[in-house]
């Protein structure tokens, strides 16, 4: 494709001298392949896709003190254990005395299970979500009622605590389940003697 | 009969405008490109249905690996530089200018400071050899890690923090970092997940009911 300046080789020996007529095109074939080149790289070079986040926050461990402890009542309270193996086991209430239930991170399980205990919230959050898209409301707006609904005075406290066991995995499976069932309120904690002395017992 | 002449056609194409838009395309690449941060170890981040995007700078990274080796970074080299400075100040531990400079160019650093000298002295290329990352101490006992963020967090007080973990990283690991972040009174950070677009994690948790 590369074109080459067709009057070489054709010597006359005579006539007038003429100054030669140089063509003025260039070939870019060069030119294209080493600008193909640079998008090469810099595409492969670039991230194009930003990581997600989950935000987190979590409960200051100083200057905590009696009165500004929030004390759940015991029909909201959920506690979560992540234990070996992708199990995940869970209890309502006070920790003496509770039925410990084994389930696993599948939509059939522990959503399932925080979903039925959050179904009033869920439901106006799925309602919330349905207007937002409906009506083109603000995201500010939007915000501020999400907040709202799911600081509803039914809405459970969750805890979640961790066995040695667990993995990185479980515990953003567990945070993520929080955000899809609606439940603005939980915390991971560490586990505490009661507990400890369930998952002994247990063998979580 | 006449023959019929067959046009000869030249094979040449004009290249102009395969220039053109090679060149446009370079251009935007250039212009929107911000380039793969460079992980010492290959780290698979779990998948969340948070679409929150990670900000692009004053970002502390924290990158932790299925053997619970921690790596440690910020973003900008002269905040590198400043952060080197004192943490090799705090550790007595007498750095050259030239380390300095190395270290800077460094995306994620995980060794204790003892044998930060040497590891700066390697050659590029064979840093990332997982002898060479001891990963940086978080124990009760001996928390570098600590020293680091705290370091960090006053040079630059806008940094957020974001936790970067394998999958299979164990959880006391975890713990042990958030305990140290909680210690700082660094209780808001991110967690880097990956987006799941899978059916069996979707946003209407209602309809599959």
């Amino acid at each position: 494709m590369a074109e080459i300046s067709q009057d070489s080789g054709s010597k006359k020996k005579h006539g007038k001298k003429r100054s030669k007529k140089v063509s003025t095109r260039i070939d870019l074939t060069p030119m294209v392949d080493l600008g193909f080149l640079l998008i090469t790289f810099f595409m492969l070079a670039t991230s194009l896709i930003k990581p997600q986040t989950m935000e987190i926050v979590m409960p200051s461990d100083k200057n905590v003190t009696e009165d500004n402890q929030t004390v759940a009542k015991a029909s909201q309270a959920v506690t979560l254990i992540l234990g070996k193996n992708d199990k995940v086991f869970y209890y309502f209430g006070k920790t003496e005395g509770a039925e410990i239930i084994v389930t696993d991170y599948s939509t059939t399980g522990l959503r399932k299970m925080l979903l039925e205990k959050n179904f009033e919230i869920a439901k106006q959050v799925e309602d919330l979500k349905a207007e937002k898209a409906k009506t083109h409301m603000a995201e500010g707006v939007y915000q501020e009622k999400l907040s709202k609904l799911k600081a509803g005075k039914n809405a459970p406290v969750v805890r979640i605590m961790a066995t040695d066991e667990a993995n990185y995995k479980n515990l953003v499976d567990a945070l993520d389940e929080m955000n899809i069932c609606s439940i603005s309120r939980y915390a991971i904690v560490d586990l505490d003697e009661p507990d400890k002395a369930v998952i002994k017992d247990k063998n979580i | 009969m006449p023959k019929v002449k067959v046009a000869r056609k030249s094979t040449l194409v004009d290249m102009t405008a395969m220039c053109d838009v090679a060149f446009l395309l370079l251009t935007f690449f250039m212009l929107t490109s911000n380039f793969t941060k460079k992980e010492p170890v290959l780290v698979s981040t779990p998948a969340s249905i948070s679409e929150i995007k990670i900000p692009e700078t004053n970002i502390l990274t924290i990158l932790v690996d299925k053997d619970g080796k921690v790596f440690f970074g910020i973003d900008g080299q002269d905040k590198r530089q400043q952060l080197i400075k004192q943490m090799s100040d705090t550790y007595k531990v007498n750095l050259t200018p030239a380390e300095i400079r190395s270290y800077s160019l460094l995306d994620l650093v995980g060794n204790r400071m003892e044998v930060m000298k040497a590891y700066l002295d390697l050659q590029a290329e064979i840093r990332d050899r997982p002898e060479n990352n001891g990963g940086i101490p978080a124990d009760s006992t001996d928390n570098q890690l600590r020293d680091w963020v705290k370091t960090a967090k006053g040079i630059n007080p806008l940094l957020r923090i974001a936790i970067k973990a394998d999958e299979k990283t164990p959880y006391p690991v975890i713990k042990k970092v958030m305990k140290t972040l909680q210690e700082l009174e660094e209780n808001r950070f991110n967690l880097i997940t990956r987006l799941d677009a899978g059916p069996a994690k979707e946003n209407s948790p209602i309809k599959t009911k």
